[in-house]
Protein backbone atom coordinates (compact mmCIF):
# COMPACT_ATOMS: atom_id res chain seq x y z
CA UNK A 1 0.00 0.00 0.00
CA UNK A 2 1.37 3.42 -1.27
CA UNK A 3 0.28 6.85 0.29
CA UNK A 4 1.98 10.00 -1.02
CA UNK A 5 2.14 12.73 1.67
CA UNK A 6 3.83 15.77 1.11
CA UNK A 7 7.90 16.13 2.08
CA UNK A 8 9.93 18.94 1.80
CA UNK A 9 11.81 19.00 -1.77
CA UNK A 10 15.75 18.48 -0.97
CA UNK A 11 17.56 21.25 -3.17
CA UNK A 12 21.45 20.29 -3.68
CA UNK A 13 21.88 23.00 -6.43
CA UNK A 14 21.72 21.26 -9.75
CA UNK A 15 19.51 18.89 -8.78
CA UNK A 16 16.12 18.38 -6.67
CA UNK A 17 15.04 15.57 -4.99
CA UNK A 18 10.88 15.85 -4.87
CA UNK A 19 8.39 14.46 -2.32
CA UNK A 20 8.41 10.67 -1.60
CA UNK A 21 5.81 9.09 -1.45
CA UNK A 22 5.01 7.13 2.10
CA UNK A 23 5.62 3.78 2.30
CA UNK A 24 2.83 1.78 4.61
CA UNK A 25 2.72 -2.08 4.72
CA UNK A 26 2.48 -4.87 7.11
CA UNK A 27 5.53 -7.26 7.91
CA UNK A 28 6.80 -9.29 5.11
CA UNK A 29 5.82 -7.26 2.19
CA UNK A 30 7.40 -6.07 -0.75
CA UNK A 31 7.05 -2.43 -1.65
CA UNK A 32 8.36 -0.10 -3.30
CA UNK A 33 8.58 3.75 -3.59
CA UNK A 34 9.67 6.48 -6.53
CA UNK A 35 11.57 9.33 -5.35
CA UNK A 36 11.49 12.32 -8.23
CA UNK A 37 13.90 13.94 -8.95
CA UNK A 38 14.43 17.47 -11.01
CA UNK A 39 17.35 18.47 -12.82
CA UNK A 40 17.62 22.05 -13.51
CA UNK A 41 17.02 23.29 -16.91
CA UNK A 42 20.20 23.48 -19.51
CA UNK A 43 22.46 21.34 -17.21
CA UNK A 44 22.30 17.12 -16.75
CA UNK A 45 23.76 14.39 -14.39
CA UNK A 46 25.41 11.25 -15.27
CA UNK A 47 23.32 8.07 -15.22
CA UNK A 48 23.87 5.19 -13.04
CA UNK A 49 26.10 4.22 -16.25
CA UNK A 50 27.66 6.55 -17.65
CA UNK A 51 30.15 5.55 -20.64
CA UNK A 52 33.45 7.09 -19.19
CA UNK A 53 34.92 5.52 -16.44
CA UNK A 54 36.16 8.65 -15.09
CA UNK A 55 32.20 10.28 -14.94
CA UNK A 56 30.74 9.90 -11.61
CA UNK A 57 27.81 7.96 -11.90
CA UNK A 58 24.01 8.91 -10.39
CA UNK A 59 23.79 6.63 -7.32
CA UNK A 60 21.55 5.91 -4.54
CA UNK A 61 23.05 3.99 -1.42
CA UNK A 62 20.80 3.88 1.87
CA UNK A 63 22.48 4.88 5.29
CA UNK A 64 20.13 3.40 7.62
CA UNK A 65 16.40 1.49 6.77
CA UNK A 66 14.85 0.85 9.86
CA UNK A 67 11.82 -1.59 9.80
CA UNK A 68 12.75 -1.96 6.25
CA UNK A 69 15.18 -4.56 4.17
CA UNK A 70 16.61 -2.78 1.39
CA UNK A 71 16.07 -3.99 -1.89
CA UNK A 72 17.51 -3.22 -5.49
CA UNK A 73 17.48 0.35 -6.61
CA UNK A 74 16.20 1.07 -10.03
CA UNK A 75 17.23 3.67 -11.99
CA UNK A 76 15.23 4.77 -15.26
CA UNK A 77 16.49 4.53 -18.92
CA UNK A 78 19.13 7.10 -19.46
CA UNK A 79 18.97 9.58 -22.48
CA UNK A 80 21.79 9.57 -25.30
CA UNK A 81 23.17 13.44 -25.54
CA UNK A 82 25.83 14.41 -27.47
CA UNK A 83 27.60 17.61 -26.20
CA UNK A 84 29.64 20.10 -27.35
CA UNK A 85 32.70 18.37 -25.12
CA UNK A 86 32.36 15.17 -25.93
CA UNK A 87 33.18 13.22 -28.76
CA UNK A 88 30.46 10.56 -28.67
CA UNK A 89 26.65 10.87 -26.79
CA UNK A 90 26.78 10.38 -22.79
CA UNK A 91 24.52 8.67 -20.61
CA UNK A 92 22.78 11.22 -18.71
CA UNK A 93 19.60 12.39 -16.96
CA UNK A 94 17.76 15.47 -17.76
CA UNK A 95 14.69 17.15 -16.38
CA UNK A 96 12.18 15.40 -14.22
CA UNK A 97 13.02 11.68 -13.29
CA UNK A 98 12.28 9.19 -10.94
CA UNK A 99 14.34 6.80 -9.26
CA UNK A 100 12.06 3.12 -7.49
CA UNK A 101 13.95 2.38 -4.23
CA UNK A 102 12.65 -1.40 -3.17
CA UNK A 103 12.19 -3.05 0.28
CA UNK A 104 10.62 -5.30 1.86
CA UNK A 105 9.45 -4.97 5.56
CA UNK A 106 11.30 -6.81 8.03
CA UNK A 107 8.99 -9.88 9.58
CA UNK A 108 9.99 -8.95 12.95
CA UNK A 109 9.64 -4.97 12.28
CA UNK A 110 7.55 -3.72 15.05
CA UNK A 111 4.34 -1.43 14.06
CA UNK A 112 4.89 2.22 13.75
CA UNK A 113 6.41 4.48 12.12
CA UNK A 114 10.01 4.91 10.48
CA UNK A 115 12.25 6.25 7.93
CA UNK A 116 14.56 5.46 5.69
CA UNK A 117 17.36 7.44 4.88
CA UNK A 118 19.75 7.42 2.28
CA UNK A 119 22.29 9.60 0.03
CA UNK A 120 22.27 10.27 -3.50
CA UNK A 121 25.38 10.90 -5.12
CA UNK A 122 25.66 12.96 -8.35
CA UNK A 123 27.34 14.92 -10.60
CA UNK A 124 26.10 17.49 -13.02
CA UNK A 125 27.55 19.48 -16.18
CA UNK A 126 26.01 22.19 -18.19
CA UNK A 127 27.15 21.65 -22.01
CA UNK A 128 30.23 23.93 -21.16
CA UNK A 129 30.87 23.33 -17.80
CA UNK A 130 30.90 20.73 -14.83
CA UNK A 131 30.30 20.90 -10.94
CA UNK A 132 31.86 18.91 -8.19
CA UNK A 133 29.94 15.37 -7.23
CA UNK A 134 27.27 16.57 -4.63
CA UNK A 135 25.50 14.17 -2.12
CA UNK A 136 21.95 14.70 -0.75
CA UNK A 137 20.10 13.39 1.58
CA UNK A 138 16.95 11.27 0.53
CA UNK A 139 14.06 10.35 3.10
CA UNK A 140 11.27 7.48 3.17
CA UNK A 141 8.75 7.86 5.56
CA UNK A 142 7.24 4.69 6.16
CA UNK A 143 4.47 3.37 8.61
CA UNK A 144 4.90 -0.29 9.39
CA UNK A 145 0.97 -1.59 9.97
CA UNK B 1 30.94 65.93 -51.33
CA UNK B 2 31.15 65.69 -54.63
CA UNK B 3 30.83 61.99 -56.24
CA UNK B 4 34.77 61.97 -57.56
CA UNK B 5 36.01 63.20 -54.23
CA UNK B 6 33.73 60.55 -52.07
CA UNK B 7 35.08 57.67 -54.52
CA UNK B 8 38.57 59.24 -53.80
CA UNK B 9 37.88 59.39 -50.05
CA UNK B 10 36.29 55.88 -50.02
CA UNK B 11 39.77 54.67 -51.57
CA UNK B 12 41.96 56.36 -49.55
CA UNK B 13 40.07 54.64 -46.18
CA UNK B 14 40.27 50.89 -48.01
CA UNK B 15 43.99 51.33 -48.35
CA UNK B 16 44.67 52.74 -44.66
CA UNK B 17 42.50 49.61 -43.62
CA UNK B 18 44.17 47.44 -45.56
CA UNK B 19 47.64 48.86 -44.65
CA UNK B 20 46.92 48.90 -40.92
CA UNK B 21 45.49 45.48 -40.72
CA UNK B 22 49.33 44.48 -42.75
CA UNK B 23 51.11 46.28 -40.08
CA UNK B 24 49.12 45.03 -37.23
CA UNK B 25 49.16 40.99 -38.36
CA UNK B 26 52.94 41.60 -38.41
CA UNK B 27 54.19 43.75 -35.42
CA UNK B 28 51.39 42.18 -32.29
CA UNK B 29 48.75 39.76 -30.72
CA UNK B 30 45.68 41.45 -29.62
CA UNK B 31 43.66 38.60 -27.66
CA UNK B 32 39.87 39.81 -26.46
CA UNK B 33 39.75 38.22 -23.54
CA UNK B 34 43.06 39.76 -22.14
CA UNK B 35 42.79 42.73 -20.02
CA UNK B 36 44.37 45.92 -19.66
CA UNK B 37 47.70 46.04 -17.99
CA UNK B 38 45.80 48.65 -15.22
CA UNK B 39 42.95 46.01 -14.78
CA UNK B 40 45.09 42.79 -13.79
CA UNK B 41 45.08 41.88 -10.31
CA UNK B 42 47.65 39.77 -8.65
CA UNK B 43 47.72 35.51 -8.69
CA UNK B 44 47.26 35.01 -5.24
CA UNK B 45 50.46 32.80 -4.48
CA UNK B 46 49.54 28.91 -2.91
CA UNK B 47 51.68 25.73 -1.97
CA UNK B 48 50.21 22.54 -3.79
CA UNK B 49 51.67 18.84 -4.16
CA UNK B 50 52.70 17.44 -7.33
CA UNK B 51 53.00 13.58 -7.34
CA UNK B 52 55.62 13.03 -6.55
CA UNK B 53 54.87 15.38 -3.30
CA UNK B 54 57.48 17.90 -3.63
CA UNK B 55 55.64 21.75 -2.69
CA UNK B 56 54.75 24.08 -5.69
CA UNK B 57 54.48 27.49 -5.70
CA UNK B 58 52.86 29.67 -8.16
CA UNK B 59 55.43 32.47 -7.24
CA UNK B 60 58.33 29.37 -8.42
CA UNK B 61 57.09 30.47 -12.44
CA UNK B 62 57.54 34.23 -11.50
CA UNK B 63 58.91 35.61 -14.57
CA UNK B 64 56.86 33.25 -17.14
CA UNK B 65 53.33 33.19 -18.46
CA UNK B 66 51.49 30.87 -16.72
CA UNK B 67 48.31 28.88 -17.57
CA UNK B 68 46.72 27.87 -14.02
CA UNK B 69 44.11 25.38 -14.58
CA UNK B 70 41.58 24.12 -12.03
CA UNK B 71 40.12 20.93 -13.90
CA UNK B 72 39.09 17.29 -12.40
CA UNK B 73 39.29 13.63 -14.07
CA UNK B 74 34.95 13.64 -14.13
CA UNK B 75 35.23 16.98 -15.81
CA UNK B 76 34.38 16.11 -19.58
CA UNK B 77 34.98 19.85 -21.17
CA UNK B 78 37.91 19.69 -19.48
CA UNK B 79 39.34 17.03 -21.29
CA UNK B 80 38.34 18.78 -24.45
CA UNK B 81 41.18 21.27 -23.56
CA UNK B 82 43.93 19.64 -21.97
CA UNK B 83 45.09 18.27 -25.55
CA UNK B 84 45.64 22.19 -25.81
CA UNK B 85 47.38 23.27 -23.30
CA UNK B 86 49.83 19.56 -23.81
CA UNK B 87 50.15 21.53 -27.49
CA UNK B 88 50.96 25.03 -26.26
CA UNK B 89 53.58 24.07 -23.37
CA UNK B 90 55.33 22.20 -26.42
CA UNK B 91 55.32 25.02 -28.34
CA UNK B 92 55.92 28.12 -26.05
CA UNK B 93 58.01 26.19 -23.33
CA UNK B 94 61.39 27.59 -24.31
CA UNK B 95 59.41 31.12 -24.84
CA UNK B 96 59.36 31.85 -20.99
CA UNK B 97 55.96 29.76 -21.01
CA UNK B 98 54.65 26.83 -18.74
CA UNK B 99 51.06 25.02 -18.32
CA UNK B 100 50.30 24.60 -14.10
CA UNK B 101 47.47 21.77 -13.96
CA UNK B 102 45.73 22.35 -10.45
CA UNK B 103 43.24 18.85 -10.19
CA UNK B 104 40.53 18.91 -8.32
CA UNK B 105 39.53 15.45 -7.42
CA UNK B 106 38.90 14.31 -3.62
CA UNK B 107 39.88 10.98 -4.64
CA UNK B 108 43.41 12.33 -4.92
CA UNK B 109 46.16 10.93 -7.00
CA UNK B 110 44.49 7.48 -7.08
CA UNK B 111 42.30 8.83 -9.33
CA UNK B 112 44.40 11.43 -11.02
CA UNK B 113 47.69 9.71 -12.15
CA UNK B 114 45.92 7.50 -13.86
CA UNK B 115 44.27 9.46 -15.78
CA UNK B 116 47.57 12.00 -16.47
CA UNK B 117 49.22 9.18 -17.72
CA UNK B 118 46.11 7.90 -20.14
CA UNK B 119 46.47 11.03 -21.65
CA UNK B 120 50.21 11.61 -21.71
CA UNK B 121 49.88 15.12 -19.72
CA UNK B 122 53.08 16.81 -20.58
CA UNK B 123 52.79 19.87 -17.89
CA UNK B 124 52.77 19.63 -14.37
CA UNK B 125 50.19 18.61 -12.23
CA UNK B 126 49.36 19.50 -8.26
CA UNK B 127 46.67 18.69 -6.20
CA UNK B 128 44.37 21.33 -5.43
CA UNK B 129 42.41 21.93 -2.28
CA UNK B 130 38.95 23.73 -0.81
CA UNK B 131 41.34 26.56 0.42
CA UNK B 132 43.19 27.08 -2.83
CA UNK B 133 40.12 27.51 -4.90
CA UNK B 134 38.75 29.61 -1.95
CA UNK B 135 41.47 32.22 -3.09
CA UNK B 136 40.67 31.82 -6.38
CA UNK B 137 37.43 33.06 -6.10
CA UNK B 138 35.57 29.58 -5.41
CA UNK B 139 36.32 27.86 -8.50
CA UNK B 140 33.03 25.73 -8.84
CA UNK B 141 32.87 25.42 -12.47
CA UNK B 142 35.61 23.53 -14.43
CA UNK B 143 37.33 23.95 -16.29
CA UNK B 144 38.00 27.47 -14.65
CA UNK B 145 41.90 28.39 -16.36
CA UNK B 146 43.14 31.53 -15.57
CA UNK B 147 45.84 33.25 -17.70
CA UNK B 148 48.36 34.79 -15.66
CA UNK B 149 51.40 37.43 -17.27
CA UNK B 150 54.82 37.49 -16.22
CA UNK B 151 54.51 39.66 -13.20
CA UNK B 152 52.12 37.64 -11.74
CA UNK B 153 49.15 38.91 -12.20
CA UNK B 154 45.44 37.81 -13.88
CA UNK B 155 45.29 38.55 -17.41
CA UNK B 156 42.25 36.56 -18.17
CA UNK B 157 39.91 34.11 -16.98
CA UNK B 158 37.75 31.20 -18.77
CA UNK B 159 35.08 29.67 -16.83
CA UNK B 160 34.24 26.70 -18.62
CA UNK B 161 35.65 25.36 -21.68
CA UNK B 162 36.82 28.06 -23.96
CA UNK B 163 38.35 27.97 -27.62
CA UNK B 164 41.53 27.17 -28.29
CA UNK B 165 42.20 30.52 -30.45
CA UNK B 166 41.45 32.75 -27.14
CA UNK B 167 44.10 30.98 -24.95
CA UNK B 168 46.39 30.82 -27.95
CA UNK B 169 46.21 34.96 -28.52
CA UNK B 170 46.00 35.20 -24.99
CA UNK B 171 49.45 33.71 -24.38
CA UNK B 172 50.80 35.20 -27.57
CA UNK B 173 50.30 38.23 -26.08
CA UNK B 174 51.88 37.81 -22.87
CA UNK B 175 54.37 36.60 -24.60
CA UNK B 176 55.08 39.72 -26.33
CA UNK B 177 56.29 41.27 -23.05
CA UNK B 178 59.47 40.00 -21.88
CA UNK B 179 59.60 42.14 -18.81
CA UNK B 180 60.38 39.98 -15.79
CA UNK B 181 59.58 41.88 -12.40
CA UNK B 182 60.40 40.64 -9.33
CA UNK B 183 58.09 38.98 -6.79
CA UNK B 184 55.44 41.56 -5.27
CA UNK B 185 54.28 40.76 -2.04
CA UNK B 186 50.73 40.90 -1.12
CA UNK B 187 49.81 43.73 0.95
CA UNK B 188 47.32 42.27 3.71
CA UNK B 189 48.51 38.45 3.92
CA UNK B 190 52.28 38.68 3.27
CA UNK B 191 52.26 36.69 1.02
CA UNK B 192 54.96 36.43 -2.34
CA UNK B 193 51.33 37.58 -4.21
CA UNK B 194 53.04 35.92 -7.75
CA UNK B 195 55.83 35.53 -10.25
CA UNK B 196 58.53 36.95 -11.87
CA UNK B 197 61.65 34.55 -13.28
CA UNK B 198 63.05 31.50 -13.65
CA UNK B 199 60.68 28.02 -12.94
CA UNK B 200 60.37 24.77 -11.63
CA UNK B 201 60.47 21.50 -13.02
Amino acid sequence: MLLSLPLAAQNSGYLTVGETQKVAAKRGAVVQTKIPMTVQQGYHVNSNTPADEYLIPLKLTWKQTGALEAGAVAYPKPTLEKYEFSEKPLSVYTGKFEVTANFKVKADAPAGPGAAVGQLRYQACSDRACFPPKTVEVTVPYTVQ
Amino acid sequence: MSFPRLIAAAIAALSLAVLSTGCSSTTSVKAATVKPDGERKTAPDFALKDPEGKIVHLSDYKGKVVILDFWATWCGPCKIEIPWFMDMERKNKDKGFEVLGVAMDDEGWEAVKPFAQQLGINYRLVMGNDQTAQMYGGVDALPTTFLIDRSGKIAAVHVGLASKKDFEDGIAELLQNNSAPGIVRDDQSGRAAVPAAGGPK
